[in-house]
This record gives C-alpha cells, structure tokens and sequence, in this order.
C-alpha cells in the first residue's frame, strides 16, 4: 500500500513537467499576437505606440527565451499578469472564478450521482425491458442535445415568455440588499436552468456506466450464491452487487474531473455565469495568453490532484489494491 | 460472428440506430444532388421565412435556404466525426501497439503520456488550441482527434497484454515471424471490436465538439453551413424564426442519438466476449 | 430522516419555497405621477466583454471606456453634436499662432476622495501618458504636445511644436489623480495600482464595486460640479453573449441594449416591448468603404473609379445588408460632424453612365464575352478582398460582383482571416481592392488616411492616394486651431474627395439603441447616446429599482 502511493505521488512531478510543456506547445502555434487585437483598424494606433508595447510585454524575444522564463516563473506560482488593460495577476483572475465554476459542477455532478445510480441499476437489474429502453432513450438524448440549444431554449421559454425565472448571471444586481431567504431563492433560481442544462447532459456517462457495471457483477459467481443462499434479491443487490458495482464508478467519477474543474464553457458563457470556462473564451478572444495558459496549467494541475485523490481513494476501497503487489492497468 | 449479429439484431434500438446513420451518410454523400438551393445563395427578399414549399425549413437571417444548409452541414458534421475519429483511431492503435508490444520503457512512456493527456479537459485544450490557430476544417478536426486518442490507445494495449499473458508460450515461438505479421494477424483482429465501439461512440462526441466551438465562433468559420453555425445564427431570432434553431438542433440530435444507440448496440452485442477479456473494463462512453 | 443532515436540507428548501412564492422581482406600479425630475432609480447596462481596466486610459474596449466616462471627467465634454463644452475647464483660449492653448479651470471640482482637482493633475496626466512604460494604447494625441505647464493651480499652459487642429479633442481625455498615482508611473505600475481596481475620478459617477466578470456598480456623485446626477445608481452587467443580452432585454433585466437590424425590424415590434422600451436610430459610428489600390494602373484612373462608382446601386446595399437601417456617405466625415458637408459630387446609380465612362477610359467589351477589355485585348477582372467572418462585408463584396458584372468587370471574391488579412494582404498593399470598415474619428482631421506621406505599411494611407492640393488642405487643418478656418479646408477635402474618390464610400449603418421608457432624456446625436446620461431622470412615480 505504501508502495502504491509512493509510486503515485512520484508519478506527480514528470506530469507537471509534462503539462507546463504541453501548455507550451500550444501556445508556440500561434501566428498573431496581442497586438493585431488592438490594431482593428484604428488610425490612432501609432508604430510607436505598438514598439513600446512590445517591448513592454517582452513579446520579441524569441519563443525558447520566453518558455524559459515562463516555466521558472510557474515553478514560483507566478504565472505573470493579463494582458489586458487591468494588468491583474493570472492566478488572481482565476482564483476568483474557481469557487464558483467548483460550486457548481461539485452540485451538478451530486445530483448526476443521485439520479445515474439508481437508473443504473435499475436498467441493469431490468435488463432490456421497457424501463430499460426508455431511460437509454431518455439519458441518450440528453447527451446528445446539445447543451447551448437546450440552454436557449429554456431560457426563452422561462425567462422571456413565461418570466418565471432569472434569465442570466448568479444573482440578482440588488442581491446584497435582499433578506437572508430571498438571497437563497435568488441564487437558486439563477443555478436552476444552468444545472439543469448541465445535468441533463451527464446523466448518460454515468448511467450507462453505472448499467454496465452492474451488468458485469451480477452475473459474477458471488452474486449466484447469494441468492443461493436465501438472500432476498434486494439485499442480494443492494448489499453485495452494488457494492462491488460501485467500484468502477469511483474511477469514473475520477476521469470525470477535468470536466469538473475546466468548468462547462458553453453554458458559462451563455448563462453569464463568472466561472474559469467563461474566463478561457474571453480570454481566447482577447488574446489574453498569459490567461489562456495559466487557465490550461492550473485546471491541469488541479485534475492532476484530484486524480491522485481518486486514485488513493480507490486504492483504499479496493481490497485488491490495499493487500495485493502491484495494480494492473 | 454470427452470434453478434443475432445479439445486436435483438436490440431494437440498436438497429433502428444504425439505420439512421445509414440513411445520414447517404444524405450527406448526397447533399450536393439533394439540396434544392445552393445553401450560400443570399436572397434579401426573403430572410427569416418560415417553413413552405419552397423552402422545406425556412430561410435564415440572410435569406439562405436552411434545408440545403442543413444537408450541407451534414457533410460537415460528418466528415469532422469520420476524419477526427479517424486520425485519434490511428495514433491510438499505433501508440497502443508499440506500447503493448515492446512493453517496459517504451509502455511506460507511452502510458504517461496518455495519463498527461486525460488530465487536460478535452474542450479547454481545444479552445486554447483554436485561439491560436485559425479555426479550419482541418485544423479542428486534427485537434479533436489529437486530444481523443487515448481510450483507442488503451484499449488496443490492453488487447497486447491480454494476448501476452494468455498465449506466451506461442509468442516466444513465433520470435521468427515478424512483429508485423503478428500484430496483423492475431493482435488487431481480436482489438478490432472494441475500437470499433470506441470510434463509433466518439463520432458524436466530435461532432457535439464542433457545434459547440462554431457557437463561440471558434469553429467551421461562416459562411460555410455547419449544424453549429446555422443554429448560431438563429441563436438571437430564436421566437421570430425558430426553424433556425429546431431544425439544426434536431440534426445533431438524432445523429448524436444514433451514433449513440449503434455503438451501445456493438458493444452489448460483443458482451460476451468483453467478459473475457480486460478490454471491456477500459471501454468509455465518448471521446 | 434518519440524519439530522435531512432534516436541515428540508428546512432549507422550505424556506426557499417561502421566500420565492413572494413577488417577483420589482416591477413598477401602474399608477399615473407628475414628470417631474427626480432622484433614484438605477439603470443598468448589459456589455459583452467584461471591463478591461478602471484607468480607462490604458484600454482600448468599449466597455472600460463607457464606465471611464462615468467615472472619470476631463477639461471638456461634447454636446449631442459633439461641439465643445466647458467641463472641468471653464474656459480656454488659443494663442494667435495657434501654438499655446490657455485652459482657465474650474475651482470647485473635488475628486471622488475630497481632494481638490488641480492644475497639477492635468500636467501630471499628460506626463504619464506619454512616459514610455504607460502602455496606453492612444497616446499619439500626446506627443504631439510640446510642454503641458501649470501656470498657477488653476491655469494650466499647453503648447505645441506646431499648430495642432486636433488640440481640443485631446482634451476630452480623462484625467488622473496626481495625489494617489504618482509614485506608480515610473516603474511602468500603473496597471497594478489599487486605482485600476477602486478608481478615484473626477466625474458625475462614483466607483462603488466590480465584481469581475459579473458587474460594475457606479453610484451618484453627490459633488458633482456640474450638478448631482439624477439616476442614483448605474450597473454594468457583463453578459458575454448577445443571444442572451436580447433575451435579457425582453425581460427586463437590462434597460440598455443595442440591436441588430433584424432585431429592430422584426422582433421588438410587437405592442409590448414598445411600451416598455423607446427605440432609436441615427447614424452609427464607421463606414463601409470599397478601396482601391492606386498603384494598379487600372484603378490609377480616375475615370474608371468613377465609373465603378456609378455602377453600384447604395440603396440595394444598404436594404441587403441592413434591412435599410443605413443612410449613404460619400466622404470619410460623419454626418452630423461640424466638419461635414453634403454639397458633393454624387455618383447616382446607372448602369449605362458606367458604361460609357469604362469605354472613354478604353475599356470596351470587344469580342462580345459580356466582359470589357483593353486596347490589348485584356479583359477587366480583379479580386475583391476582405476579411473572414464578416458576414457582412462579404455580402456587399457579392452584390458589387454582381453589379460590376452588369457593366463587364469580373470580379473574383476572397475573404482571408483578419490576421493574415492585414499583415499580408493591407499592409504590404498586395491587393487590387479592398472592403473594409473605418471609424468616423470625432475630429475631422484626416492627415492619416489621406496624406501622401503615410505610404509606409504601418501607416493608414492604403490606397495610395496623392493629391498635393489634399495635401496642402490636411496640412492646414491640421495646424490651424480655429474652427472657422478648419471648416473650409474640411469642406473642400470632402469635395475633392468625392470627385476623386479613391474608395468608394459606400454607407454608414445606423445604430440602433434601445432604452427603457421610464427613462426621460435621451437625446442621441453623433456624440452617441450617453452623451448626456448624467442629465437622465426617471420620474418617482416609475421607479423600478429602490435599492442602493
């Protein structure tokens, strides 16, 4: 066991190197910079002007010189100022979105959780049956609308028509000067069309996950000798089956992190949501590379971290894996 | 082989899936004889018409047929899922073949760096991509496969291992053949399958991709018709002219759902044989 | 339940239920009420970016620049003809030679702190924008100055090298607080002052909070030299999406917005939105132009521009592009600009003219392929470009196809992305023709654009243009600081202009706001619509919006 988490937390360090890398190649693509941005045509915009810019943003030096010193700075948790003209620092700008894209997808993806399980399961242990044909239909479609439509859709309906509920942003302008209790309707009323939207989408992954999983341990000798045994089939399924189903499900819950933490781009940006996805897209409009790259790293990093709970989190639940040598792949 | 066949034929929505694809490539292939109007023709006169004889699902905000442009954006939507598929199946198998078969350092390389890329979400790589690049055809469906060949690559990987535990004792027989021969003829067959699920489920995951990135403007640049661009452009006469968005809409959908259904369809079809192998524990829904 | 975690989760949704089933929102009450100016109320405003910086001189978006009016004020305003206003300087006065420029400023203007604006700022703001570590994006106006000077705390000393007609625009610019910026500008920290994220201004609005990427709140000015404003609280709200800015407007989420023309003439006619809502229209702030490039020997000649521009039809442009929502120019001055004339050469539409014209100029179609020639036997075709993305252009760069191809030309089209655009195509002057927009500048002063010394390709004379008599025009305008003066040299620009027309200005679109009906005193212009929105007022008896 110990061997296990040694050899993972080692794993850690050539990945960082590795994402700070990969970062940088993304960034080596590109042909324009900053400054075409501003020059959309405006005849204010003197050469002179553009030279102390340039200067100024250190955008001449050549490409090795500027991962260089790119990469030392990460290794400081200096991932350098914006672009932009506020000239705040990366990680501030992110670290303001982070609370809200985390709080967010942390609700989406419980209630993913609540609902998938059961559908799960209930697919599995009804195999092929009606209920079964009706939730794929139902959890595929929702995978397969896409979520920006959908998200419209909704808002149109219960926002502009019916006027039931907040169109857009986290809360209301006036929020601070609400009571405690309308301060809590108000931001769930803004989070309900997005996470709506956002988990009508996710239920596919992990139901099928889930249906496949159960498929698998039911049909395991151990669950025939339950039965066997006399066991009712709900304890039969709830106790034995489903707690070896579940298995499987944390890994899943751990690939599903990168999405966790990148945050839902779409439906930030249409939902007017301040969170890290609706930071990237404006952030890749304006040019804002010192954004874009910070972005990428530290969603990276934090996935790599998660990842590494998960996986340690596995390890103990998993017997195998607590009292066995080596963990096959 | 026949006994897939019988399994896959009693899932009903399997098929009906499957069909639909069907008839969608044929419409695709076909878009240029099928489209009534030449899906850029500007006509001022009529923009944001609705549904009528003449134009099956209206116009668009510049007078555009939006039939033909759905037609057209089907060729699209397609060709991005086949070719970005297609480049992430590739890297996959190639990676997952020289992983599985030369093992120790090289798996260990290779392993890691599949690992590196699973830990960047797939869309926030893509949009970092895009901004720096131009958004072509190409240039997204290269990135999308790029960033999606890592469960292929597991998989055929695993059918190496599978194969090398199991079959030792021929494995160090055959040290005459060439690796190539038994890569072609024993290793790829078996791994065939499974990959066949895996592109089939990442086909719409690709193509739910590039609708979202032609909605933030960073896709199939306009005017060329792509599912993702008319519904963007309908996205703001969403009540005055709601085929711009329903009909679109409804074409990812029903392509996505397809995919979908098909690919369950194979996979729980190969079932009994995944329960063999540890293949079936590594096969994921979507890209 | 079992677990007293049950238990809250229950009361917590109750209470939710409780507190939603009150009424929603705030909508205004249906009852009748004088119109009488009053205090309170708040507008909000909806922007697509969020807010580049709160020192608004070192960003170039909209947005910054929108709330930097609020906050910040400088030695003059614009009326809604953008004439000059008095605003923190009271007066001023051109020396005879046009070279110093006396500004006498007002004596009770404070900053939002309680400290008293004086001359000091305004030498000190010129002395940041122009120190080589401000990354100010429009500093151009400023090292035209020679010397800003203070001659005692209420009169402060300009000159120039040479006259300089563009002095009273650069005026306008906001300007900084001496007494909390100092001690960053010289190590270039500016951006990084508390300043670009609490700014202290001059203005009618005070900073109260931003919440990035969410909203910014300003507040009334209470001291406001020229008056308090009347709307108590204005916020900015960041929605990064138009789709859902629109949808935002229907439900009176925003009170502010602008709109496509389809939006404008098909979705907000309905009874509703127009009860709630007043709709404007006038002139936009760009133009749409056709530019050729002179060197080529085809366009070299006048007669054949003039042709061209003969051949098209502005009105099927305008109804093709904008449903209508334009109006024509023939010049690069805005309508409405002191600068601006109408009383010049015109091309109507007519095929035939154009005809004639190609053919006096040797074009003729002489082997009967629908397509002029030359005396050579080449026939006339050339590629029209412009830049990816834009729907809009690329339909006018369609519908001058066709139009030529009526009088013979052929014309091929090519839309580039706007990165290689510019830097392969505009810049080296690698192109034949062009479509592109440009900016009205609020001074009519364009030596940039049309001198034949700005020729290199970091410069903005893209066609080429040289014309010793424009020249000599730009150059007096340019140096002379009287506005009578300046209104005749800017009137024969236009007209030679427009006989000469080295592009082909093709129209401008009409900008098309919308504002909330209970808001009294709009008044847009060609300074635009907020020219005037410290002078705003929402009647006691419509108030939506009683916080804050």
């Amino acid at each position: 066991m110990a061997f296990f988490i040694v050899r993972r937390l080692l794993l850690v360090i050539p990945l960082l190197v590795g994402i700070t890398f990969v970062s940088f190649i993304v960034i080596s693509l590109a042909p324009g910079g900053p400054l075409d941005f501003l020059e959309a045509e405006n005849p204010d915009l003197s050469p002179e002007v553009k030279r102390q810019l340039t200067e100024l943003y250190g955008l001449d030096k050549p490409l090795i010189v500027q991962y260089g010193n790119w990469l030392m700075r990460v290794a400081r948790l200096d991932f350098g100022r914006s672009f932009l003209p506020d000239g705040r620092p990366v990680l501030a700008k992110i670290g303001e979105r982070m609370p809200v894209t985390l709080a967010l997808n942390i609700i989406e993806l419980l209630i993913i959780v609540v609902v998938a399980v059961p559908i799960g399961v209930l697919s599995a242990t009804r195999q092929y049956s009606v209920f079964d044909k009706i939730t794929t239909i139902f959890v595929f479609v929702g995978f397969a609308t896409p979520d920006f439509w959908l998200a419209l859709l909704l808002m149109s309906l219960f926002g502009a028509q019916l006027g039931w509920l907040p169109i857009s942003g986290l809360r209301h302008i006036n929020w601070e000067y609400l009571s405690f209790w309308r301060q809590q309707w108000d931001l769930v009323s803004h989070l309900l069309l997005p996470i709506t939207v956002a988990t009508f989408g996710g239920l596919a992954g992990f139901s099928r996950y889930m249906r496949q999983s159960m498929l698998e341990v039911i049909r395991q000798d151990y669950v025939q000798t339950a039965r066997a045994k006399g066991l009712s089939e709900e304890v039969v399924i709830g106790k034995h089956a489903l707690r070896n189903a579940l298995l499987p499900v944390v890994t899943i819950l751990g690939l599903s992190l990168p999405g966790l933490i990148g945050g839902s781009v779409i439906i930030e940006s249409v939902f007017a949501i301040p969170g890290m996805g609706q930071l990237m897209v404006q952030s890749i409009y304006a040019r804002d590379y010192p954004v874009v790259m910070g972005n990428l790293v530290i969603v990276a990093f934090l996935t790599l971290i998660a990842n590494l709970f998960a996986d340690l989190a596995y390890g103990l639940v998993d017997p195998r894996i607590r009292f066995g040598r080596r963990r096959g792949r | 082989m026949v006994a897939f066949w019988r399994t896959f034929a009693r899932n009903r929505l399997a098929v009906i899936g499957g069909v639909v694809v069907a008839i969608l490539v044929v419409f695709a292939v076909a878009a240029p004889a099928l489209a009534p109007w030449d899906p850029n023709k500007h006509d001022t006169r009529r923009i944001l018409a609705p549904p009528s004889a003449q134009h099956w699902m209206g116009t668009d905000q510049l007078g555009r047929d939006v039939f033909s442009r759905v037609l057209y954006g089907a060729r699209v939507s397609l060709a991005v899922g086949f070719v970005s598929v297609g480049i992430a199946t590739l890297i996959g198998v190639l990676l997952g073949a020289a992983a599985g078969y030369h093992g120790a350092v090289v798996d260990g390389v290779i392993m890691r760096l599949v690992d590196l890329m699973l830990v960047f979400p797939r869309f926030f790589l893509l949009l970092a991509v895009l901004a720096f690049l131009k958004p072509s055809i190409w240039t997204i469906m290269v990135v999308i496969g790029l960033t999606g060949w890592m469960s292929v690559a597991r998989l055929v990987r695993a059918e190496f291992l599978t194969l090398r535990e199991r079959e030792f004792v021929i494995w160090s027989e055959s040290v005459g053949a060439s690796a190539a021969r038994i890569v072609f003829r024993h290793i790829l067959p078996n791994a065939l399958a499974p990959v066949l699920v895996a592109m089939t489920l990442g086909i719409p995951a690709a193509i739910l991709m590039e609708s979202g990135l032609s909605f933030l403007g960073l896709g199939v640049q306009p005017p060329h018709a792509t599912w993702g661009n008319i519904l963007t452009d309908g996205k703001d006469s969403l009540e005055i002219a709601w085929w711009m968005t329903v009909y679109p809409g409804l074409a990812i959908l029903i392509t996505v759902l397809s995919y979908n259904l098909l690919g369950e369809g194979i996979r729980d079809a190969l079932d009994p044989r995944l329960r063999q192998s540890r293949v079936g524990r590594v096969i994921r829904l979507g890209g | 339940m079992r677990r007293p975690g049950g238990r809250v989760l229950v009361l917590w949704v109750a209470g939710l239920l409780v507190a939603g089933c009150g009424t929603r929102a705030e909508s205004p009450a249906e009852s009748t009420g004088s119109d009488a100016r009053a205090y309170g109320d708040t507008f909000v405003e909806a922007s697509i970016g969020d807010i580049g910086a709160l020192i608004p001189n070192l960003a170039s978006d909209g947005a910054s620049h929108d709330i930097g009016a609020l906050i910040y004020d400088g030695l003059l305003r614009v009326d809604k003809n953008i004439n000059w206003l008095p605003a923190m300087a009271e007066s001023w006065t051109f020396a005879p030679d046009c070279l110093s420029l006396d500004f006498t400023l007002r004596r009770d203007v404070k900053w939002h702190d309680g400290h008293p604006f004086t001359a000091a700022d305004v030498v000190f703001t010129w002395q940041t924008l122009i120190h080589p570590k401000t990354p100010a994006p429009f500093k151009e106006k400023f090292l035209q100055i020679k010397a800003v000077e203070a001659l005692d705390p209420y009169t402060v000393r300009v000159t120039y090298p040479q006259p300089y007609g563009r002095a009273l625009e650069t005026w306008n610019e906001y300007i900084l607080p001496k007494h909390l910026l100092e001690p960053y500008v010289a190590d270039g920290k500016l951006r990084e002052s508390p300043q670009n994220r609490h700014p202290v201004g001059t203005g009618a609005y005070r900073f109260k909070e931003w919440r990035s990427g969410e909203k910014v709140v300003v507040v009334a000015n209470p001291d406001y030299y020229l008056g308090r404003p009347y709307i108590s609280r204005i916020v900015y709200r960041v929605i990064p999406s138009q789709a859902t800015i629109f949808l935002e407007l229907k439900a009176r989420g925003v009170d502010y917005s602008s709109l496509t023309a389809v939006q404008y003439k098909r979705q907000t006619e309905y009874p509703a939105f127009r009860k709630v809502y007043d709709k404007y229209r006038y002139p936009g702030t760009g133009y749409t132009f056709l530019a050729f490039n002179l060197k080529d020997p085809r366009f070299a000649d006048r007669r054949v521009r003039q042709a061209l521009a003969h051949a098209i039809d502005k009105r099927e442009l305008m109804d093709g592009v904008a449903m209508g929502l334009a109006r024509e120019v023939w010049g690069p001055i805005r309508p409405g600009n002191w600068a601006f004339t109408d009383k010049v050469k015109r091309y109507e539409f007519d095929a035939t003219r154009a005809k004639e014209m190609l053919e006096e100029a040797g074009w003729k179609d002489r082997d009967g392929d629908g397509v002029v020639e030359d005396g050579g036997g080449r026939p006339f075709a050339f590629t029209i470009r412009t830049n990816q993305g834009n729907d809009e252009r690329k339909r006018i760069a369609e519908i001058l196809q066709q139009r030529f191809k009526d009088v013979g030309v052929k014309v091929e089209i090519q839309t580039i992305d706007w990165a290689s655009f510019i830097k392969e195509f505009v810049k080296p002057r690698k192109f034949e023709a062009i479509v592109l927009g440009l900016g009205f500048g609020a001074d009519p002063d364009q030596y940039v654009l049309w001198h034949s010394s700005q020729t290199d390709p970091d410069q903005m004379n893209r066609t080429g243009y040289a014309n010793p008599e424009v020249d000599a025009l730009l150059e007096k305008g340019r140096a002379s600081c009287r506005q009578e003066e300046r209104v005749k040299y800017y009137h024969r620009i236009q007209e030679i202009l427009a006989e000469d027309i080295p592009m082909i200005f093709l129209y401008v679109r009409d900008a098309l706001p919308v504002i909330a009906s209970r808001v009294r005193g709009p008044d847009p212009g060609p300074a635009g619509m907020l020219w005037n929105l410290p002078e705003w007022y929402v009647p006691k008896h419509l108030q939506v919006y009683t916080a804050g």
